[in-house]
């Protein structure tokens, strides 16, 4: 044994990352540095600093919303949908999200050298009918191939325009305390599936992605309440980092419940056996709405009247907070902060 | 450290270099687990799972009791 | 869940938390040993409900911090090295060596994978027999047996191309160290009750006697947790020192016979560099020399001339328990988990950054 116990302490790692790391696509605070950093402050201008998932002008007194997003996911076909479904949805969802009624959305593939044509047809089926079932048209696009290892099998980027027709204004600046917070539905879904599928830990389950078109959903609340302020889809980074997003950009606080939070028994399971925490799991057909107190039971009821939001539930309120941090009373009582996720989750083993 | 997780035995097999797997459901979860070390293993056994391996068996009656020593610490 | 929601419930937390209040007289520093425990601890703040008197310490129990720097060299080498997949669990990825971390050489072109189980890389192994899979195995004697198991199959199985890098440590001699350093106070042990579901607790009575400690092994769930907490408290208020087992569902005396021998047919003992601490006699398991045909670190040729360079960082004093993260002057403020300055704020399991995570410091009750 050594008497003398040497306090050495660690070696410091690179802090200053000189190259990209999957974390600063993970949706949480290495994305947001990215944008804060390099990219907000070379573009500056008054729309693009709305820090919206879509941006939204007037052009001849007419309210646009306007977004573009790219897909790259691994494996392209999942459990509950496919990599051009997702295209579709998750740019509906963007959209619906700022009040707008999505219309028009352009479609570019990046398609690998030797990718099967019979995928390619299949993957533009099923965004035909995602397009039907989001009443939305393709109206343009382009695709380009790349030599082999050059992309992984196909990549998506697509750019939707949706008109904003009622008087409403979806606006964190709207937000203030006593406000409702309202979840369309259990959370996790997308996340699991894709990790599942991916196979890495085989594991059998019938958990599906919850991809979902969100604007006929939105559009029932919104033709309900004049009195939405604010309305989010926690996709990448989980429900945590939704309302991270919020609470800074509208300068409130949050208190959300735990035991209010759905989360199917088996997504749980498997988060409970990685050692994951389901708050940061991503979704792609659930909503967010800040909602003031007085409509919050019309629109919830209104929510659970439709089939993507049976099971919505008010999970707290916004709270007057100089951090702008939201917090969780856990089920045994206390209360903990809900950060932002930093990097990628990691399954712990320990 | 070492995350560990209940899980349930629906099934027991022999795999070709020996070693008994068995499935084990967490909550609508099935995954293979490795029951080498539990040699009285049977189906409907509840067993504690880390990094894929069965580490010991769960005793349902000591479950319980633990539940009742907190429900009686009022009355002492 | 069965057997994890039935210790989740608020009435439960309460009534063992009044009934600590009900026999708490003095000031007393409790020790958990287990990152997994010092995580539950601070996701269901339990320090919000617990009284004053009562200071929690946090131990040397994440086996992703104590992993000494060398080995993470030594794994950020072998994963460059030509047709070999390097394979660990997901958290040992993030963590920096000497430059950096298994994620940025990832990002530079290694081949590094995520797995949940040793038996996935004996799977790769066999799937991809012209790569050589190595698996960089660290953790405490929970985890070393499944270790073991894995190169026993590859044996078995007669597989060439698997390997493991061995980092594996035991806890009773860093306890003991803490114990007999008496650079910080130390009143009571709540020890890991999941390697002790592997070894059983008989090692710790001389422990618990020659320190004149109590020790309780306890469960993971908050109120497994709470339990413990009461159980290590009412021996110190009646003067006891013993050993006691709040966590019988899972632990029993004599540990898990088979996991033990499996354990100490493929590793011997032999000392071992904490990260933070520095060497601890007998306190790290080694692949014994029948089975060095897949011990990386016999197997690769691997330079490991490593400079150890002075930093702001006292994991050292924050893994015995010496300070809490929040005495770290660059807390929240230089070291994040964006920016670790040391392994407590990579690791999930790591008090820094499950302090930073579950906000601590930010509520003002």
């Amino acid at each position: 044994m050594n008497e003398q116990i040497n306090i050495n302490s660690c070696p410091v790692p690179q802090t200053e990352y000189d190259r990209i790391l999957m974390a600063h696509g993970g949706g949480g605070k290495f994305s947001k540095n990215l944008l804060e950093q390099y990219i907000y402050p070379l573009f500056d201008n008054e729309i693009l600093s709305q820090k919206h998932d879509s941006a939204i002008f007037e052009i001849s007194n007419t309210k646009f919303a306007f977004t573009t997003d790219s897909f790259v996911v691994n494996p392209i076909y999942f459990p509950g949908g496919d990599i051009g479904k997702l295209a579709v949805y998750g740019t509906v969802n963007d959209l619906s999200v700022a009040g707008a009624k999505p219309v028009f959305i352009s479609l570019s593939f990046i398609i690998e050298e030797g990718f099967p044509i019979e995928d390619f047809k299949k993957i533009l089926l099923s965004i035909k009918q995602a397009t039907e079932i989001a009443d939305v048209k393709i109206i343009t696009g382009d695709t380009k191939v790349v030599e082999k290892g050059s992309c992984d099998k196909i990549f998506i980027n697509t750019t939707g325009i949706g008109i904003i027709e009622n008087q409403i204004e979806i606006n964190p600046s709207k937000c203030k305390a006593g406000d409702k917070i309202i979840l369309s539905g259990s959370i996790g879904e997308h996340g699991i599936s894709i990790l599942v599928s991916r196979n890495n830990f085989e594991l059998e389950t019938n958990i599906e992605s919850d991809t979902a078109p969100l604007n006929s959903l939105v559009e029932k609340i919104i033709n309900v309440s004049k009195n939405i302020h604010m309305m989010r889809d926690p996709t990448r980074g989980g429900l945590s980092s939704c309302l991270n997003e919020i609470a800074q950009s509208a300068k409130v606080g949050m208190l959300i419940y735990e035991d209010k939070i759905r989360i199917r028994e088996d997504v749980k399971s498997i988060c409970e056996l990685l050692g994951l925490d389901p708050l940061y799991v991503a979704n792609e057909g659930k909503l967010v709405v800040i909602v003031d107190s007085k409509d919050a039971d019309l629109v919830l009821n209104t929510m659970r009247q439709h089939p993507l939001g049976k099971d919505s539930q008010i999970i707290g309120e916004l709270i007057e907070d100089q951090f702008n941090l939201v917090y969780m009373k856990t089920i045994i009582g206390t209360t903990r902060i809900v950060d932002m996720i930093s990097g990628e989750q990691l399954p712990r083993i320990c | 450290m070492c995350l560990a997780i209940p899980g349930r035995v629906i099934s027991i097999s022999n795999t070709d270099t020996e070693s008994k797997i068995a499935k084990v459901d967490f909550g609508g979860v099935i995954r293979e687990v490795c029951v080498d070390w539990i040699p009285d293993i049977k189906i409907g056994d509840y067993v504690l799972v880390h990094v894929g391996f069965a580490l010991n068996k769960l005793d349902e009656k000591e479950a319980e009791e633990i539940l009742n020593t907190i429900k009686n610490l009022e009355e002492n | 869940m069965k057997f994890i929601d039935e210790y989740r419930n608020a009435d439960d937390s309460k009534r063992i938390v009044d009934k600590i209040k009900n026999i708490l007289r003095h000031n007393w520093y409790i020790m958990e040993i287990c990152g997994g425990q010092t995580h539950t601890i601070l996701k269901y703040r339990l320090e919000e409900i617990l009284p004053e008197k009562i200071t929690l310490l946090h131990g040397p129990g994440c086996p992703v911090c104590v992993t000494s720097v060398e080995f993470i060299d030594k794994a950020i080498q072998l994963s460059f090295h030509k047709d070999v997949i390097l394979t660990s669990y997901g958290d040992m990825l993030r963590v920096p060596g000497t430059k950096y971390s298994l994620l940025y050489s990832k990002s530079i072109g290694a081949n590094v994978k995520t797995i949940y189980s040793p038996i996935d890389a004996l799977k790769l192994a066999k799937d991809y027999p012209d790569k050589k899979i190595i698996f960089f195995a660290i953790g405490f004697e929970t985890t070393a047996p499944a270790t073991a198991s894995s190169i026993i199959q590859a044996r078995k199985m007669g597989l060439k191309n698997f390997f493991v890098l061995c980092a594996h440590v035991l806890v009773p001699p860093a306890i003991e160290i803490l114990l007999k350093s008496q650079l910080t106070k130390i009143d009571g042990i709540i020890a890991a009750g999941h390697v002790c579901t592997v070894m059983g607790f008989k090692e710790y009575i001389p422990i618990a006697k020659k320190y004149k400690v109590p020790i309780v092994v306890t469960g993971f769930e908050p109120n497994d947790l709470l339990l413990g907490i009461f159980m290590t408290v009412k021996q110190l208020e009646e003067g006891r020192y013993d050993v006691e087992n709040q966590y019988k569902r899972a632990v029993r005396e004599e540990g898990n016979m088979s996991a033990k021998k499996i354990m100490f047919d493929v590793f011997e003992v032999v000392d071992r560099k904490w990260r933070g601490i520095g060497f601890i006699n007998n306190s790290g398991l080694k692949i014994k020399k029948e089975f060095e045909d897949m011990d990386a670190e016999k197997v690769f040729s691997l330079n490991t001339q490593i400079d150890e360079i002075d930093t702001e960082c006292i994991a050292g004093l924050i893994l015995q328990g010496i300070k809490k993260p929040v005495d770290c002057l660059n807390f929240a403020r230089k070291c994040t988990p964006e920016n670790p300055l040391g392994a407590p704020m990579v690791s999930s399991e790591g008090s820094c950054n499950a302090y930073y995570k579950f906000g601590s410091v930010k509520i003002n009750n």
